[in-house]
């Protein structure tokens, strides 16, 4: 069971003529293994930064990230053994990968930099992987990114991903690039692969109808504020803030567009 | 054919004349009539903006126009066959009679000009007997129109956030009056509250001038509750044309079925979605903060 903790996190980013831009202000939350957040939010309103500070890409401007209690690594090895522990798969497969590379040598990376399985059985791991991820080891394995699909690269960077074994996952927009036809699939196998694992989740998203069904918790953000947090369902179906409501009503959602209007939709003449 | 209807596309077909060719547009058969918003979707590569771009006859070798035809019935009652313009009537047609909102079109705006300068560009190429001053209080008032507000017309692009640079893109569309907007993906790049509010502007302005929109997009949810009819391509052809209400009540096409299928619901049931709630999410109350 690996827990990591929030505590009154705040990120200030210093701007040129204008002071000071407050990113991230008090944020508290805990994402315990097993379990998915989903963070949502408008453009601006800090998901990245909080990626950027679970990464060690950013530093805190105050207050503390734990891992299990303890505060987490800033640098060398400890940090490295850290960013084993919390992976993250991101939103552009075009752009995570190295076309210059093998998928092979993708996924080799990890487990022989984190010394994952012992050298003799790396392949063999490299094969349990892309099995796992749902791809044909034999037409994947020496392929280059170009000669993939967008969805087949992603998985690529979930297997990636999941090399050195993390406790945690930060899945930073992981379908919004790809066709829409599957995203449900590339979801569906995140949410399997994380029941087998016991991984901990944080899905970012500006989806809130993906963030419902496929977290446990969702985290509204808005201007750095966590203004509203709590089970999925509650915060879509019943939201409390203002803000909530907001982005609730701005996304489409066509059972209740044609419940409410009788008529066809924008029939003016 | 009357007067309803404004634009008639019939077999058309488009290839990129490749090796080995791609057939992009495959016998596409459409008709826009005036005053509806028509929602064109599909996923990336089914040629909804190939279409798109040939109706405009926007194409570029190695794209051909195969087969077919688009015969626009302008206000006056005059048929133009697309097809068959020349470079002076196309130059004449586009933007007058029919503009287009590009897909990225908040990075379509020249960085290093006004944005009121590009607005006026359209006026002193398609309204030479306007005076500049006319010019500037028409582009002036155009901004005024999408929301961004007069004010800017002295503003330059960067100075502008995403949602305002589309807007004034559509602010551009709008401003010869064209009886036709084609809007390719116009509000994809953009969050759900700017998103939103663009959109309900588009409906206001249809209402209020009257003119017929081509909306292409992969979101369906979308295209449902804008839409008076939408139709669904794949691999280049249209499987399915519909009213927006009738496609989502009674999809005949398996592909449409699918395509709704891909969306999960936002206040609904769960859809094809292997997890359940009852695995975590009831039990744990444990890391719930509530500010």
């Amino acid at each position: 069971m690996t827990t990591l903790e929030f505590r009154d996190v705040t990120k200030k980013y210093r701007v040129r003529g204008s002071g000071e831009l407050i990113a991230l202000d008090k944020v508290n939350f805990t994402l315990t293994s097993g379990r998915t957040i989903a963070l949502v939010g408008q453009s601006g309103s800090g998901k990245s930064t909080i990626a950027k500070i679970l990464t060690q890409l950013e530093r805190v401007s105050s207050g503390q990230v734990l891992l299990d209690g303890t505060p987490i690594p800033t640098w060398g090895r400890p940090l490295r053994r850290y960013r084993q522990t919390v992976r993250m798969v991101f939103q552009d497969p075009f752009a995570s990968l190295n076309p210059y590379h093998t998928i092979r040598h993708h996924i080799e990376r990890p487990l022989r930099l984190d010394r994952v399985v012992p050298a003799d059985q790396v392949e063999e791991e490299v094969f349990r992987l892309l099995n796992r991820v749902r791809l044909s080891p034999e037409q994947t394995i020496d392929r280059r990114p170009h000669e993939l699909s967008g969805g087949q690269r992603q998985r690529v960077a979930i297997a990636r991903a999941l090399a050195s074994r993390p406790a945690l996952l930060i899945a930073d927009e992981p379908v919004s690039m790809l066709d829409v036809s599957i995203r449900l699939e590339v979801l569906n196998l995140l949410a399997e692969l994380q029941r087998e694992a016991n991984l901990g989740v944080l899905y970012i998203t500006h989806d809130l109808a993906t963030a419902r069904h496929f977290s446990d918790e969702i985290m509204v953000l808005h201007h750095g504020k966590v203004v509203e947090h709590g089970p999925s369902d509650d915060v879509i179906l019943h939201p409390t803030h203002p803000y909530t409501l907001a982005l609730r009503d701005a996304s489409p959602d066509p059972e209740k567009h044609f419940a409410a209007s009788t008529t066809i939709p924008g029939a003016t003449t | 054919m009357t007067t309803d209807d404004l634009l008639t596309v019939s077999q058309f077909s488009v290839s990129y004349d490749v090796n080995p060719p791609v057939e992009a547009v495959r016998d596409v058969s459409i008709t826009v009539r005036r005053g509806e918003i028509l929602g064109l979707a599909g996923e990336s590569g089914c040629g909804k903006t190939t279409l798109a771009y040939g109706i405009q006859r926007l194409l570029k070798p190695p794209a051909v126009i195969t087969s077919g035809s688009a015969v626009f019935h302008d206000e006056s009652g005059e048929d133009i066959d697309i097809n068959t313009m020349d470079d002076v009537q196309l130059r004449a047609f586009r933007w007058e009679k029919a503009s287009m909102v590009f897909q990225g079109a908040m990075n379509a705006l020249n960085p290093i000009i006004t944005i009121g300068a590009q607005l006026q560009d359209v006026f002193s190429t398609h309204r030479p007997a306007m005076s500049r001053r006319e010019h500037r209080l028409e582009a002036g008032r155009l901004l005024d129109i999408v929301g961004v507000g007069s004010g800017r017309l002295r503003s330059y692009p960067h100075e502008l956030s995403g949602g305002m640079r589309q807007r004034v893109m559509i602010a551009m569309a709008l401003a010869l009056k064209p009886q036709l907007m084609i809007m390719d993906e116009p509000t994809t790049a953009l969050d759900v509250l700017v998103q939103r509010e663009i959109l309900d502007q588009i409906s206001d302005l249809r209402k209020e001038f009257g003119f017929s929109v081509i909306f292409i997009t992969h979101d369906l949810p979308l295209l449902l509750e804008i839409s008076d009819r939408i139709a669904v391509m794949r691999e280049g052809r249209i499987v399915e044309i519909d009213t927006a209400r009738n496609l989502y009540e009674n999809p005949r096409h398996d592909y449409t079925r699918r395509l709704l299928a891909s969306f999960p619901s936002l206040t609904g049931e769960r859809g094809g979605f292997v997890r359940r709630p009852s695995e975590s999410a009831l039990d744990a109350e444990s890391g719930v903060t509530v500010q």
